[in-house]
């Protein structure tokens, strides 16, 4: 251990280049991958890597992401360690392959640098991509900052290998606000990683020519319903599973990880429910309302497929009101996707706090200290009834 | 990977494999991502039961041409000796190619409603 940590160093990176090592490290057997802004760095990073011959992958410059993750779910299914990266309409354009790949049940790890989909277009910061995301059966990790990508990524190999798991899983980060933003990020040294990750092993290589196998054959009426069960039983299995390596990463780290991260939740009355990098500036916010004597606390939501809904209830159920903040707009006319399901995990708990979603930052709208201290005290506001005919309330935008 | 451990896999993936062909496999006794952990393993699977219709052959008709033996796409014509010997009908998906291919002149195979009784097929099916 205090060897491991002489042998830790610190780098001032962007969000794109702390994953980009993070994917030097993991050292996949192929990278398949099309650029789409704001992901482009990690991948035109990792082409570097592979030029300079720093990293020894195959890395197939593909045509669209489309293509990017067929390439990959096609490695995977051979027995090579894949990895390919995206960001908004090139996720979207992969949506096919995304369900492909988890019903095939490949650990394929991908980096998603979260931005609005189209239209109208627009490059910057929201959650419209990996929300939209959210059923087509990946793990879904969101990271607040450079060095939770970074550390996310490289735990993300270990989750999605897991022989009881063998699903893919996406690691998000906010585009540009993460991705192109520099911060000081602790990078373990090759070796940590190399041995935390362990070796790739697909128990149904394609290339192992002794055992001719068939991958991804038809299923009907007799048996896809069957598969799918299982897929299921996966997801419920990831969260003990996402535990442990959050754990075991917590011992080579000291930074260790759940599905939730609770902050200042102790004595807390009213809190706030947030994803990605807001959740920086909302600790700040939560910080000043304590120290005005407020009674203020944030659940971070890290892992949102599974939905840790149980956890959600057991903390949230000691509050009297929760604002839970969404970067995407379902367009159900009920909130955001995070709201639906914070609400519905609520539901079977005994002390059912009131409830209100805030949509804000949509097309990487900034959302500053003010906007969220002004949300925390609106929540403050709510009775019983109060709630009814502003369940969904957006924050910043322009009336 | 070592010489144990391949068998050691096959062993596994039999076992695996049988259970999955087992129509009443429940979903925990099932490869993961319906993969099919074994080799030729369409041999287990009979395509005969799509058959609404089925050639019936007429062996004194029969110039013994081989066109039906050629043509059939699940090799379902028994050959023996240069002779046709009949039709195994257990992956014969009726699809009458057979009966197409036949010449004309020599029309020795038909086919039939497959509630009608036949005679002159080599196999069970």
């Amino acid at each position: 251990m205090a060897l491991q940590e002489k042998l830790t160093k610190t780098a001032a990176l962007t969000g794109n280049e702390a994953a980009a090592q993070a994917m030097r490290q993991i050292h996949p057997d192929v990278v398949a991958a099309y650029p789409i802004t704001p992901q482009t760095e990690i991948v035109q990073l990792y082409s570097t890597f592979v030029n300079d011959g720093i990293v020894h992958t195959e890395y197939v410059a593909v045509e669209s992401e489309h293509s990017a993750l067929s390439a990959t779910i096609g490695a995977a299914a051979a027995g090579a360690r894949s990895m390919t990266a995206t960001s908004s309409n090139g996720l979207a354009y992969m949506w096919e392959m995304l369900y492909i790949a988890a019903g095939l049940r490949l650990p394929i790890v991908m980096p998603v640098v979260n931005r609005a989909l189209s239209g109208p277009i627009n490059i910057h910061c929201d959650h419209s991509d990996t929300m939209g995301a959210r059923d087509a059966g990946w793990i879904q990790i969101y990271s607040e900052n450079a060095q939770e990508m970074y550390d996310n990524l490289i735990q993300a190999v270990r989750i999605a290998e897991n022989p009881d798991i063998m699903l893919p899983v996406m690691v998000t980060m906010d585009g540009f606000i993460i991705s192109h933003g520099m911060e000081n990020v602790e990078l373990l040294p090759d070796r940590a990683v190399e041995e935390f990750i362990g070796e790739y092993r697909y128990p149904y290589a394609l290339l192992d020519i002794e055992n001719p196998r068939t991958i991804g054959p038809l299923t009907l009426q007799d048996f896809y319903f069957e598969h799918k069960r299982a897929q299921a039983d996966a997801v419920v299995k990831a969260k003990t599973v996402i535990l442990k390596v959050g754990e075991e990463y917590g011992q080579l780290t000291d930074r260790s990880y759940e599905l939730i991260e609770s902050y200042r939740m102790e004595d807390a009355e009213y809190a706030l429910v947030v994803l990605g990098s807001t959740a920086g500036t909302a600790k700040y916010v939560i910080d000043e309302l304590r120290q005005d004597g407020e009674k203020y606390g944030l659940v971070k939501i890290r892992v949102c497929r599974p939905f840790p809904a149980v956890r959600l209830g057991e903390v949230l159920s000691r509050v009297t009101a929760v604002g839970v903040m969404d970067r995407a707009d379902s367009f159900s006319g009920e909130g955001g996707p995070i709201f639906a399901e914070v609400r519905a995990a609520l539901y079977g708990v005994s002390h059912r706090p009131h409830c209100i979603n805030y949509i804000y930052g949509l097309g990487g709208r900034d959302i500053g200290p003010d906007l969220i201290r002004s949300a925390a005290l609106d929540i403050k506001s709510l009775k019983d009834g109060s709630e009814s005919d502003s369940l969904v309330r957006y924050l910043g935008v322009r009336e | 990977m070592t010489e144990s451990s391949q068998t050691k896999n096959l062993l596994k993936d039999h076992v695996i494999i049988d259970k999955a062909i087992e129509p009443n496999a429940g979903w925990r006794d099932l490869p993961i991502g319906a993969v099919i952990p074994k080799g030729g393993t369409s041999r287990q699977f009979t395509t005969g039961d799509w058959r609404t219709i089925r050639p019936v052959w007429s062996p004194e008709k029969c110039i013994h041409c081989h066109r039906c033996w050629l043509y059939c796409p699940d090799m379902c014509w028994v050959s023996e000796d240069k002779k046709i010997q009949g039709v195994d009908l257990t992956n014969c998906k009726g699809c009458g190619i057979c009966a197409n291919v036949c010449p004309t002149k020599v029309h020795a195979i038909e086919m039939h409603p497959e509630d009608t009784k036949t005679e002159h097929t080599a196999g069970e099916d």
